[in-house]
């Protein structure tokens, strides 16, 4: 395993030392990592660097407080972390509620999968690169979207999205969840 | 599986996309949420581009980004202060008509909607969201015909009891239509069941009789 394919399963590695030890040096690695991450992210959606500054340390609160949601089998470390931000920011930013859909009927969870959890680990690590590898037009027309600068008709209408390149990318991820759903 | 049932229209990767986001207004998020309940491939395709906003949060950092020094202690200090943090979960199914995000702007389930009467049998309820967007509850008796309406921006119409037809095809409970400016559509109720839907627009329907355009006021469609 490369270090790029192993750097989501790192991650995923940390956050199991806060949820089972509460383990500080691990948050720090966390937060060293994200929490600029989380900045640049809310600042290119908006905010100013006060805001963001103030809205990435709440997000790397949260993760501390929801280690024990993580699900490994479901997400990426860094795609968890961004639909904390995500709503966070709705809610600072844009001060509106954002519809959560209903929890899947599953019950409690049994733990988790390991090969599942480590696959999909992998594959967002595949994702990252992919969207490296873009060509720099794609890419930016792509961070134009979460960054809120296209609406959804405009994000429909945009033909240069590279969408069936990415979707190609996370199909297996993708296939893995309906099959877990399904 | 969520439903039994077969689910033919699904939501646009637009939809999608922005509602992973964040960036829809309120009453579109809500149409969605309704349906991700509802269905598993957009949950599915909802979760992938979560994914692929992982990999945007992941690859974007410049130097503008550096916190400022003291910014981990003090969130180590904001978590031993044990300052919850506010966050919306997921809500359980509900077994009820209305999947858990729409009960909980309802207030419960079908029995507990407050529909407001327009006399020709046609009910609904308008629903509190913020600005950008408006979102109702439709109540259509079954075999009636919703009047001739074109759309300025987009409708969405998903289907939670009973279905519809119009002159693009049939929709059943967790179909999504996604109307733009180009379909001027009759809607009508199949015989049967009443035809409940959730219908959220982005800006005012524009009807094309006299008699709808007069009602559209007391509306507020």
């Amino acid at each position: 395993m490369t270090n790029a394919e192993g750097e989501q399963c790192e991650w995923a590695q940390h956050l199991y030392m806060v949820r089972d030890n509460k383990d500080e040096a691990a948050f720090a690695a966390l937060f060293e990592h994200f929490a600029p991450r989380i900045k640049s992210f809310l600042m290119k959606s908006g905010a100013d660097a006060g805001t963001a500054e103030e809205c990435a340390q709440d997000v790397m609160a949260s993760v501390w407080q929801k280690a024990h949601l993580f699900d490994p089998a479901r997400a990426g470390v860094a795609t968890w972390v961004f639909t904390i931000a995500r709503n966070r920011s709705i809610d600072l930013l844009r001060r509106q509620r954002r519809p959560e859909p209903q929890e899947l009927g599953w019950g409690p969870v049994a733990e988790p999968d390991q090969a599942d959890a480590l696959a999909l680990q992998q594959e967002s690590n595949q994702l990252n690169l992919a969207l490296k590898a873009l060509p720099v037009k794609q890419r930016k027309l792509i961070e134009r979207a979460y960054f809120g600068d296209l609406t959804h008709s405009e994000i429909a209408e945009e033909t240069g999205l590279p969408l069936g390149t990415i979707k190609s990318r996370i199909r297996l991820a993708l296939e893995r969840l309906r099959h877990g759903l399904g | 599986m969520t439903e039994v049932n077969q689910i033919n229209h699904h939501l646009t990767d637009g939809l999608l996309m922005a509602y992973s986001a964040g960036t829809l207004p309120e009453g579109f998020g809500l149409v969605v949420a309704t349906h991700v309940s509802m269905c598993d491939e957009c949950r599915a395709r909802a979760a992938s581009f979560d994914a692929l906003g992982g990999a945007v949060l992941e690859t974007s950092a410049g130097p503008e980004a550096a916190m400022p020094a003291h910014s981990l202690t003090q969130t180590l200090e904001r978590i031993r202060a044990g300052r919850p943090s506010a966050a919306n979960e997921p809500r359980p199914a509900t077994g009820g008509v209305f999947p858990a995000p729409l009960a909980a702007y309802v207030g419960g389930d079908l029995d507990r909607v407050k529909w407001r009467s327009y006399g020709i049998g046609l009910k609904q309820r308008i629903l509190p969201v913020a600005r950008g967007s408006s979102v109702r509850l439709l109540y259509i008796p079954a075999g009636m015909a919703v009047p001739d309406h074109g759309h300025r921006g987009t409708e969405l119409t998903l289907v939670l009891q009973g279905a519809f037809r119009d002159e693009t095809d049939r929709f059943g409970r967790g179909d999504i239509e996604v109307a733009n400016e180009d379909l001027e559509h009759t809607p009508i109720a199949e015989e049967g069941a009443a035809c409940i839907c959730l219908a959220a627009t982005d800006a005012p329907l524009r009807f094309t009789g006299l008699l709808p355009r007069l009602a559209q006021p007391f509306l507020r469609i």
